[in-house]
C-alpha cells in the first residue's frame, strides 16, 4: 500500500463544552476524491479547517505526505482550500485573483501569465481576465475560486461545500466538471458536503461523520448497500429500519409482526440468541407479490399512500404490528390503490444488520 | 499572538492616557476644594497632607435650585430636539428608501453634506435669518403678518430651531439605513392578507423600524443634552443649560471643582444610563 | 407600490426636509457675494468681503493653524483608529476587549463640554507633574488641541473601520493565508486595500470634526492657540458680520469638495450608512 497523502491521527477539537472532533483518524490516498458527509454540527467543517490550518487541533496529528504539519500556519501548508463563499478578492481582477498564490511563491512574471492563462483555459474562463468578481455569474465565480487554488498545484485540495451556492440545474454539471478536473490534475480532493447525492456521485470514498466521529468510511456502493449504523442507513437514501429479537434458530421476530431470516454472514455480526437486532431494508429491495406473503422475509401490509416519482412509485405501507415502511416500485409496475392490502417479500441478502 | 498584542499597545496606551485618565482626574477634582491659585483647586489627596477632599461641590449641585433647573431644562430641550428631529427625519428616511436605487446614495449624501459644511456657518445663517432686520422678519412684514420686527433671535424657539437643524442629519441616516434594509416581502404579505396601505405602515413598517428610530433618537438626544454652542449663540441669555452652566463655572467663575462636579453629574445622569440602555437594547435587536 | 403608503407623502417630506436643511446654507452662500455691509441684505454683486477676508491677518493665521491641527489630528486618528477598529473587528475575544471597546467608544457619547474639561484637567495635571520633575513644562496650545482632536477622531475612525471589516467576509483573509501569504502580506494585499475607503472616509471625518470644533479646543487650548472656529465663535457672539458670511461660504465650498471626494470613495465601495458613525 502506498503512503497516504493525508493522515489524521486521533485529531480532537473542543469548543467550550462541546467536542467538535473526537479523536478522529483518517487516511486520504494520493489522487483520491474523498467526501466528508455529515449534517451540521457533525464536525466535518472543523476537520477541513484543521487540515487547512485555520483551527488548532487540541490533540492528535495531521501528516501530509508523511510530514507533520500540525503546528504549521496556513500560509506554510501546501494544501489549498476552496471556501464555501469562494472568498474571491473583490478588489482584484480575475487574473490577479488566480495569480495571487503564485505571486506569494515568488514565481516569475512570465511564468505567472502562462500558468494563469492555462488554468483559466482549463475551466473555460479565457477572456474574462480583466473582470472583477462582482461582474461574474455564480458558476464563473466558483470556477475562479477552484483554479485560484489549483494553479498552485497543491497535492491536496480541500473543498468546503463547493456546490452549495449554485442553482440546482448548475450543480450536477459543475459536480461532473469537478470530478473531471480532479482526474486531470491528479490531486487529492477532500470535499465537505451535507448532500448525500453529491457525495455518492462524485467521491471515490465517502466518510460519514456524526458527532465528531467517523460513523463509516467506504466506497459509495459499500455505504449504500451495507450501512453499518442506523444513522448511516437513514442519512444515505431512504431505509426501513427493522427491529426485533434474535432467536435460537437464527431467525428474528420483528416488532412489526414479521419473521426475518437474514443471510448466514449477517448472523456472525449479530449477538447471541435473545439479543436485540436491527436491520436496514432499502425500499427498492422489497417486491410486491401476487399471492400470500412467504412465512419468512415477507409480510402483508395495507397501502396508506403513494407518490409518483417519475422513475417509479413510492408506497407508504402500514404494518399490522404498527409502524410504516416505504416500498419503491419500478415505473412499469401498476400501482395498488390506497387502502388495498399487498403482499411484500425480500431476499435474505437485502437485510443489512446494523450495529446500533 | 505576541505581534498582535504589540499592535494593540499604541491605541490602548493612547486611550488609557487620553480617555480613561481624564475622566478619573475629573472625578478627583470634583472632590476637591476650590482655592485661589494656579490651578485653582486643592488636590483631594497628597502624600504630604493625606486626604483633604470634600463633597462640597457635589452637594451644592443638589442643594442649589439653579443647577437642578439647568439639568431639567437640558433634559427637556434634548428631548424636544430629538422628538422634532425624529418627526422630520422619518418621512425623509422613508422618502430616501422609497426612491430608485441610483438616487439613494446621492440623496443620503445631500442629507449628510450639511454636517460636513460645519456647524458654525449654519448657526451664522440662522443668526442672519432670525435677527430683527433679517429675512424671516422681512418676509413676515411683507406678508402683512406683523407691523414691527418680532424678537425671534435669542429665544427658546431659535435655539430649538438651530438644534434641530444641526442634528437632523444624525437622525435621518440610521433611520434610512434601517428602512433600506427592511424585508419588503413582509409588507407585501400584510397587503396580501388584506391590510390597507396605511395599516401596512402602522402594523408592519413602523414597528419594524423602531430600533432604528430609537438609535436615531439617542444619537440626537445625547449630544443635545450637553450642547453649549447653540444655546449660547441662538438661545436667550437666561436659559441656563448644563453645558452653559459648566462653561460659566469654569471660564467665568473659575470654580474648577464645581465645573468638574457638573460634568460628572452630566455623565452619571444622562450619558451612562442611556449608553447602558443602548447597549442592552442593541444586544437584543442588532 | 400602490399597496404601500407614503410614496407621495414621504417624497414631500423629503423635499421639505432637504429644503429646511439647505435653504439657510444656500442663502448664506448667496449673500456672501453681496456688497452690503449688513449681512443677508442685498447690495449688488461684489467680492468685497472675500477681499476683506484675505486682508484679515488674524483670520488667516487662525485658519492656517486650524488646517495644520486638523491634518495632523486626522492622520494620527487614522493610524490609531485604524488599528483600534481592526483589533475590535478581527482579534476575536482577547482579554480586556470590553474595556478597549468602551474606551474607544467613549468619545462618541461624552458631551463635548465633558470631553473638553476632562482633557484640560489631564493636561493641567501633566503640566504640574512635568514642572515638578523638570522645572519646566510645555504650554497649552496647538499641541494640546491636536492631541484632543486626534482622540475624538480615533473614535470615529475606529467605528468606520470596524463597520467596514464587519461587512467583509473573514474568509477573504483566510483565503490569502491559504494561498501562501504570511500575516504581513495578508494585511498589505487584502486587508489594507479593502479598508482603504474606510480609512480615507475616516480621515476626512476626523479632519472636518477638528475643523468644526469650538468647545473642546476652547478648553484645552492656550493663549497662543486660537483656532479658526474659536475666533469665529467669539465673533458670532456679537452677531453675524459679512466677513464671517464670506468665510462660511468658503468653508462650505471646501467642505463640499471634501464631501464630494468622500462620496466618490465611499460610493465606489460602500453603502448608505457606512459613514453615519
Amino acid at each position: 500500500m502506498a503512503e497516504p497523502l493525508l493522515r489524521l491521527e486521533g485529531v480532537t477539537r473542543r469548543f467550550g463544552a462541546t467536542l467538535a472532533l473526537d479523536g478522529l483518524s483518517l487516511d486520504v490516498m494520493p489522487g483520491e476524491f474523498l467526501a466528508l458527509l455529515g449534517g451540521s454540527g457533525s464536525g466535518k467543517s472543523t476537520l477541513l479547517r484543521i487540515v487547512a490550518g485555520f483551527e488548532p487541533a487540541d490533540a492528535g496529528r495531521v501528516l501530509l505526505q508523511g510530514r507533520d504539519i500540525t503546528g504549521l500556519p496556513p500560509h506554510a501548508r501546501p494544501v489549498s482550500l476552496v471556501f464555501q463563499s469562494y472568498a474571491l478578492f473583490p478588489h482584484l481582477s480575475v487574473f490577479d485573483n488566480v495569480a495571487y498564490g503564485l505571486r506569494r511563491e515568488g514565481v516569475a512574471r512570465g511564468e505567472i501569465a502562462r500558468r494563469v492563462a492555462e488554468a483559466l483555459a482549463l475551466v473555460g474562463l479565457t477572456g474574462l481576465e480583466r473582470r472583477r468578481p462582482a461582474q461574474l455569474s455564480g458558476g464563473q465565480r466558483q470556477r475562479v475560486a477552484l483554479v485560484r487554488s489549483l494553479v498552485k498545484r497543491p497535492p491536496l485540495l480541500l473543498l468546503d461545500e463547493p456546490l452549495a451556492a449554485l442553482d440546482a440545474g448548475l450543480r450536477e454539471r459543475t459536480g461532473l466538471e469537478l470530478r473531471a478536473l480532479q482526474r486531470a490534475t491528479g490531486a487529492g480532493f477532500v470535499m465537505v458536503t451535507h448532500d448525500q447525492g453529491e457525495a455518492l456521485a462524485l467521491a471515490d470514498r465517502v466518510a460519514v461523520m456524526e458527532g465528531g466521529r467517523l460513523a463509516q468510511l467506504g466506497s459509495p456502493q459499500a455505504l449504500y448497500e451495507r450501512p453499518a449504523t442506523r444513522h448511516v442507513a437513514t442519512f444515505l437514501g431512504a431505509a426501513n429500519i427493522l427491529e426485533g429479537r434474535l432467536e435460537a434458530d437464527g431467525a428474528v421476530t420483528c416488532a412489526s409482526g414479521c419473521r426475518l431470516r437474514p443471510a448466514p454472514p449477517a448472523l456472525a455480526i449479530l449477538g447471541p440468541p435473545g439479543a436485540a437486532a436491527a436491520f436496514a431494508l432499502r425500499p427498492e429491495r422489497i417486491r410486491l407479490l401476487a399471492g400470500a406473503p412467504p412465512a419468512e422475509n415477507g409480510i402483508a401490509a395495507r397501502v396508506k399512500d403513494l407518490a409518483y416519482r417519475g422513475d417509479g412509485w413510492m408506497l407508504v405501507v402500514a404494518l399490522p404490528g404498527g409502524g410504516e415502511w416505504r416500498v419503491a416500485l419500478p415505473a412499469g409496475a401498476s400501482p395498488p390503490a390506497p387502502g388495498a392490502t399487498v403482499s411484500l417479500a425480500w431476499a435474505a441478502e437485502s437485510l443489512v444488520p446494523l450495529a446500533a | 499572538m505576541m505581534r498582535r498584542a504589540l499592535l494593540l499597545l499604541p491605541p490602548l496606551l493612547w486611550l488609557l492616557l487620553l480617555v480613561a485618565a481624564p475622566v478619573a482626574i475629573l472625578a478627583g477634582i470634583a472632590l476637591s476644594e476650590s482655592a485661589a491659585g494656579v490651578p485653582p483647586f486643592r488636590p483631594p489627596f497628597t502624600f504630604d497632607a493625606g486626604w483633604q477632599g470634600t463633597l462640597e461641590p457635589l452637594r451644592s449641585l443638589v442643594a442649589d435650585q439653579y443647577y437642578l433647573d439647568a439639568f431639567l431644562r437640558s433634559l427637556l430641550v434634548a428631548f424636544a430636539t430629538a422628538a422634532c428631529c425624529l418627526a422630520l427625519a422619518y418621512p425623509m428616511a422613508l422618502g430616501i428608501a422609497a426612491s430608485p436605487a441610483r438616487w439613494q446614495m446621492p440623496l443620503a449624501s445631500l442629507v449628510l453634506l450639511p454636517f460636513w459644511t460645519g456647524f458654525l456657518p449654519r448657526l451664522g445663517a440662522w443668526i442672519g435669518l432670525l435677527r430683527d432686520g433679517g429675512w424671516v422678519n422681512r418676509l413676515l412684514q411683507a406678508a402683512g403678518l406683523t407691523s414691527g420686527p418680532l424678537p425671534l433671535l435669542y429665544t427658546e424657539g431659535a435655539m430649538l430651531l438651530g438644534m434641530v437643524h444641526a442634528y437632523l442629519p444624525f437622525a435621518v441616516l440610521p433611520l434610512a439605513a434601517t428602512l433600506l434594509r427592511r424585508d419588503r416581502t413582509v409588507e407585501e404579505a400584510a397587503a396580501d392578507l388584506g391590510a390597507r396601505p396605511w395599516r401596512v405602515f402602522c402594523t408592519v413598517t413602523l414597528p419594524l423600524s423602531l430600533p432604528g428610530a430609537l438609535a436615531a433618537f439617542l444619537l440626537v438626544f445625547i449630544p443635545a443634552a450637553g450642547e453649549f454652542v447653540i444655546p449660547e449663540l441662538l438661545g436667550p441669555p437666561e436659559a441656563m443649560l448644563v453645558g452653559r452652566a459648566l462653561w460659566v463655572e469654569f471660564f467665568q467663575n473659575r470654580d474648577w471643582p464645581l465645573a468638574a462636579a457638573l460634568a460628572l453629574a452630566l455623565l452619571a445622569l444622562l450619558v451612562l444610563p442611556i449608553s447602558l440602555f443602548q447597549r442592552l437594547s442593541g444586544r437584543r435587536a442588532p | 407600490m400602490r399597496w404601500f403608503p407614503g410614496g407621495m407623502g414621504s417624497r414631500i417630506g423629503l423635499v421639505l426636509g432637504l429644503g429646511f436643511l439647505w435653504l439657510p446654507i444656500l442663502l448664506l452662500v448667496g449673500y456672501a457675494f453681496s456688497a452690503d455691509r449688513i449681512p443677508f441684505q442685498w447690495g449688488g454683486l461684489s467680492l468685497r468681503w472675500f477681499r476683506a477676508l484675505a486682508a484679515n491677518d488674524r483670520m488667516l493665521e487662525a485658519a492656517w493653524l486650524s488646517l495644520r491641527i486638523a491634518a495632523g489630528a486626522a492622520t494620527l486618528a487614522v493610524l490609531l483608529g485604524g488599528l483600534t477598529g481592526w483589533a475590535l473587528a478581527r482579534f476575536g475575544r482577547f482579554r480586556g476587549r470590553a474595556l478597549f471597546g468602551l474606551l474607544a467608544g467613549a468619545p462618541l457619547v461624552l458631551p463635548e463640554v465633558v470631553t473638553g474639561l476632562s482633557l484640560l484637567l489631564l493636561f493641567v495635571v501633566l503640566q504640574g507633574a512635568a514642572e515638578a520633575a523638570f522645572g519646566w513644562a510645555p504650554g497649552r496650545g496647538a499641541g494640546t488641541v491636536l492631541l484632543a482632536h486626534a482622540t475624538l477622531g480615533l473614535a470615529y475612525v475606529a467605528v468606520v473601520v470596524q463597520a467596514r471589516l464587519a461587512g467583509l467576509d473573514p474568509a477573504l483573509e483566510e483565503a490569502a493565508a491559504d494561498l501562501g501569504a504570511g500575516p504581513f502580506a495578508v494585511f498589505r494585499t487584502v486587508t489594507l486595500p479593502l479598508i482603504a475607503p474606510a480609512l480615507a472616509a475616516g480621515w476626512l471625518l476626523a479632519f472636518t470634526l477638528s475643523l468644526d470644533d469650538v468647545v473642546v479646543a476652547s478648553f484645552v487650548s492656550g493663549p497662543a492657540g486660537t483656532t479658526l472656529p474659536m475666533l469665529v465663535f467669539s465673533q458670532l457672539r456679537m452677531g453675524l458680520t459679512p466677513e464671517i458670511n464670506a468665510l462660511a461660504a468658503m468653508v462650505l465650498g471646501l467642505a463640499a469638495l471634501l464631501a464630494g471626494a468622500a462620496a466618490l470613495i465611499l460610493g465606489r465601495n460602500g453603502r448608505v450608512g457606512d459613514s453615519a458613525g
